[in-house]
């Protein structure tokens, strides 16, 4: 528990982080191309269609300030703004950016460390003596706090995560055996 | 015993259930998980009874429970208490300790604040990133990557009122490598590149989920609310579970296959709720006062994935959860709140809505109008019966035959037949959530869709939000026969997707399948009331001329019954659909839907999809709901029966350390009742077989002079040995030494209701104070199992 403790309350902190940095992206930028009014006005007599999209602050947001040129002639103003609908919209175009580019790396990530798992640990692991005792020892209740405590005091910290990561393959070993083979849950 | 002892009746009674847990507190093993965890320090016992007891070392672990068991919420909750009172009486004797029990106090709502900001914040970053992914799967934004087809057009002045979406910045892929936006050619590319995408997604999704995280896959509420009720599920709401979910969710609803994000959201939350748990030891150390936490989270999860914080919380009391108290309902409401605050800062649709298919209308709807309603429910029910049944019968196949072998090739078939069958048609081509989007809207005079081509009076012009019925245009009869198709696409393809490998919720597609089939019969309607004005139904109130029929009110209902056929909600179902809709006038509707589609599902079988997939899995769920009207006695139910050896016991003060190991060993019992001898077999506690393994293990190796010939002592003292004999072992602490008991006459009526109520593991059956057997959960689940005709081999775990 100690060893992956430290880690994940590490990778917490990133989370939140994350969040953070989003609170103050949002707060901080509304440039130019994170506002906008747009209205869009339906055919009327013989003027076709038209979307009208411009950035203007929330109270000029309405067609007398948007829709220019103008397409009617003054006394039809009204009756043209009247069937035009105009909405003001926000967006955050660097949360957007920031969020895109973290979900990425972290699946990039994962990915990379997928295929360290299932290319490159089978070799590395095949002449490592450290991990024979693993294999071949049973899932009973009396060992599993042994095996715990003995490898979270590994000395170095490159040993606890060494230790961390074989209880967690462990674990998700078992958990692939109850989901896939056993069909015990989740099916 | 205690010092407190004597102040009131009603304090023994929890002093004495209390014994185990006032020990298990002190062990106070540091973890080095925070700072917060640490910081209580290793507690005194007070009194003089436990003098000797000092000398034993504390050992670590005592009182948890193993994975796959069950948990005992009497023990949970008197730990609890026993906790707090420790707290309060020690924060009279310093500042700094009063200080820790403010701390403590509060700590139950700063988890909640933490869950609201992190579940919120991940909602965010999910619902942006399936935006984006989604498009990835037909085009690519030129000027920036990271915008998906809307966001890319956000700004652009090209786009023209006949073609809304497009702009030269959102490219497809066949515009991109050939040139060619047009032609046969470009289609063919487009399809087959939207295919590749799918695929690509869903082998990415499932892959992750097979090597990181098996337990991310489904839906999860039906392990959450087996969890809920107390069972142990370790590693389910971990970590690793978190990421994997909360990763693999994007890609598996951005592969286009017929799933959604809401049930899947739940889960996260709830691990968002187990992760912030193990920060405050008040919470890691108890599962009772854990599952309160989780039963928050739920609600979190629900107010973000459905932007509904009321009906979240209403969701988590309803469906989810097993025990909820009123302190836990303020709890949800104000994580809920804080979830939903944070997700609506991140703004992700740009809407300032928190879902995508938020939808606003005033138009009044009559009182005729409840006919289609009433027939919406009956088709919601019929819907969540056949849905449920050919679910389950997939399902078991999964479980029982050669295809639950290959879980990446199932994923893969079936994201390619959705990928194949979903592009040719525009409604099943984009993503679900858009759809039930589009379905929801009403047709205003501004609307570009092919569903709202009706055919316009040129020479009439009115306000925008006044529009009277018109008659459908060519779009109109074109969409109808695509949305037909969608329906029974999406009907078959969401029963064989549901329960794959892969993160999947069912609520978007159901809610789908509900406002297809609302939004035709909402056409259907309209188009009567126009071309009959003269019949008698619509005389009164549908005149010429006027707006009587809002088929996107239909497309509303239809969701909301065939959403309500499946899981079986009411309630919250439909305070979720009034929070989605902001009206108050539609309550009526949506309820007459919800209820006879409710009535309709029940006819035909009384589980919801959870409760199938709960019993599809054996998980021991002790329902709430389920009536037990059998005339069966404790003594039919209990263990050992007729023919079975002896109950296996252990005497007061007569067994040794070895005696105990071998009988450990030889049975597989997760407790043992202590009797004061074999001859008389009056009972005089319980104790747990995990904490009798620990504290054996830790007695002979920490302590002195414990051997197997030794002798263990559950009296409260051992007496004086001569020193030639072994040194005794006291096990008085572990002892729990108010078991649950009824009598071997007590009908099993009332023994269901104990343990639903009370959330027991086990409960022994006495007759004169003479000890006869033991009844367990898995013993209460067989029975019932057995009653209604069913395997009662199939309650899997104990």
């Amino acid at each position: 528990m100690s060893g992956r403790g430290g880690s994940w309350s590490f990778i917490v902190a990133a989370a939140l982080t994350v969040f953070l940095l989003d609170v103050v992206v949002f707060a901080q930028a509304k440039s130019f191309e994170d506002v906008r009014c747009k209205c869009i006005c339906p055919p009327y007599r013989n003027i076709t269609g038209h979307i009208y999209n411009r950035n203007v602050s929330q109270k000029d947001c309405n067609c007398l300030h948007v829709v220019e040129p103008m397409p009617v002639p003054g006394h039809d103003v009204e009756a043209y703004c009247l069937l035009c609908e105009c909405k003001y919209e926000e967006r955050s175009s660097n949360t957007i950016k920031v969020t895109i580019i973290i979900y990425l790396s972290v699946v990039g990530a994962l990915l990379l460390y997928m295929l360290f798992l299932l290319l490159v640990d089978p070799l590395i692991r095949k002449h490592d003596p450290y991990t024979q005792p693993l294999h071949n020892e049973e899932d009973s209740e009396e060992m599993r706090p042994q095996v715990d405590s003995s490898q979270a005091r590994g000395n170095t910290v490159l040993e606890r995560v060494e230790g961390a990561q074989q209880r967690w393959k462990k674990q998700v070993q078992e958990q692939r055996k109850t989901v896939f083979d056993r069909h015990k849950m989740l099916s | 015993m205690e010092a407190g002892e004597g102040k009131t009746p009603l304090y023994q009674a929890n002093v004495a259930r209390g014994v185990f847990g006032s020990c298990s507190v002190l062990f106070d093993n540091v973890s080095s998980l925070s700072g917060v965890s640490s910081a209580t320090p290793t507690e005194e016992m007070n009194g003089a009874g436990n003098l000797m007891d000092f000398l034993d070392e504390p050992f670590p672990d005592v009182g948890t429970y193993e994975d796959f068991h069950t948990i005992d919420w009497l023990r949970e909750k008197s730990r609890d208490t026993d906790r707090h009172r420790k707290i309060t009486s020690k924060s009279k004797e310093s500042i700094w300790e009063l200080i820790k029990s403010l701390l403590d106090a509060w700590s139950g709502w700063v988890v909640m604040l933490l869950i609201g900001l992190l579940s919120g914040t991940l909602a965010g970053v999910i619902d942006l990133a399936v935006d984006w992914m989604t498009d990835l799967k037909e085009g690519v934004c030129l000027s920036a990557f990271w915008y998906s087809h809307e966001q890319c057009c956000w700004t652009s002045n090209e786009t023209t009122f006949d073609d809304r979406d497009k702009c030269p910045q959102w490219q497809k892929w066949a515009e991109l490598m050939t040139g060619h936006a047009e032609g046969a050619g470009a289609y063919v590319l487009n399809y087959f590149l939207y295919i590749l995408w799918a695929l690509l997604f869903s082998f990415l999704a499932v892959s992750l989920v097979r090597v990181f995280a098996p337990y991310a896959c489904g839906s999860g509420i039906p392990e959450i609310k087996t969890i809920l009720s107390g069972f142990i599920i370790r590693g389910y709401l971990g970590k690793w579970t978190l990421l994997i979910k909360t990763v693999t969710l994007v890609l598996a609803v951005s592969s286009g296959l017929s799933l959604g994000k809401e049930g899947p959201l739940v889960h996260v939350a709830c691990c968002c709720g187990n992760l912030f748990c193990s920060l405050f030891s008040k919470y890691s150390k108890n599962e009772g006062k854990r599952r309160e936490v989780l039963s928050a989270a739920a609600a979190a999860g629900v107010s973000v994935a459905f932007g509904a914080p009321i009906g979240g919380v209403l969701f988590s009391l309803e469906e989810v959860s097993y025990y909820f108290p009123l302190k836990t309902l303020w709890r949800s409401f104000f994580a809920a709140l804080v979830a939903a605050f944070t997700l609506r800062s991140i703004n992700p649709f740009g809407n300032s809505r928190l879902v995508l298919f938020y939808v606003e209308y005033h138009t009044p709807w009559y009182m005729a109008e409840l006919v289609p309603f009433i027939l919406l429910g009956v088709f919601g029910g019929l819907w969540g019966t056949l849905f449920i049944r050919a679910n389950i019968a997939w399902c078991r196949r999964r479980k029982t035959t050669q295809l639950g072998k290959y879980p990446v090739l199932e994923v893969i078939a079936i994201t390619g037949i959705t990928a194949v069958l979903a592009y040719p048609n525009p409604y099943t081509r984009r993503s679900t959530s858009e759809l039930i989007s589009e379905l929801f809207n009403d047709c205003g005079a501004l609307e570009s869709s092919q569903l709202c081509d009706y055919i316009n009076n040129p020479n009439m012009s009115r306000p925008v939000d006044d529009i009277p019925d018109r008659p459908a245009g060519p779009g109109v009869y074109n969409a109808l026969w695509q949305l037909a198709l969608a329906l029974v696409f999406k009907i078959v393809i969401t029963i064989f997707t549901f329960g794959m490998k892969i993160p999947s919720g069912l609520f978007i597609p159901s809610m789908a399948v509900g406002a297809i089939a609302g939004r035709i019969v909402g056409i259907a309607v309209e188009q009567m009331a126009y071309h009959h004005h003269d019949w008698i139904i619509f005389k009164n109130w549908c005149r010429p001329g006027a707006d009587c029929v809002t088929p996107g009110l239909y497309a509303m209902v239809g969701a909301a019954a065939c959403l309500g056929g499946v899981t079986r909600m009411t309630v919250s179902l439909v305070v979720i659909m009034f929070e989605l809709t902001g009206g108050l006038e539609y309550i009526v509707p949506l309820m007459a839907a919800a209820v006879t589609s409710k009535w309709v599902a029940d006819a035909f079988g009384k589980e919801g999809i959870y409760e199938s997939h709960i019993q599809l899995n054996g998980y021991p769920y002790l329902d709430v709901r389920d009536e037990f009207t059998h005339r069966t006695l404790a003594t039919d139910v209990m263990r050992p029966r007729r023919n079975d050896p002896p109950l296996a016991v252990l005497t007061q003060d007569t067994t040794t350390v070895e005696d105990v190991e071998t009988l450990i060993k030889d049975t597989d019992y997760n407790g043992f009742p202590v009797v004061v001898s074999r001859e008389s077999e009056r009972l005089i506690g319980f104790v747990q077989r995990r904490d009798l393994t620990l504290a054996i293990k830790n007695a002979r190796q920490k302590q002195d002079g414990v051997v197997s010939s030794s002798v263990v002592y559950f009296t409260e003292d051992a007496p004086q040995l001569p020193a030639s004999n072994p040194q005794p072992l006291k096990l008085r602490r572990i002892l729990n030494l108010s078991p649950f008991t009824v009598t071997d006459h007590t009908p099993m009526e009332t023994v269901v209701d104990i343990f639903r109520k009370l959330g027991l593991r086990q409960c022994l059956v006495t007759r004169s104070g003479r000890l006869l057997g033991i009844i367990t959960k898995k013993d209460v689940l067989r029975h019932m199992a057995q009653m209604m005709n069913q395997d009662p081999e199939s309650i899997m775990f104990n």
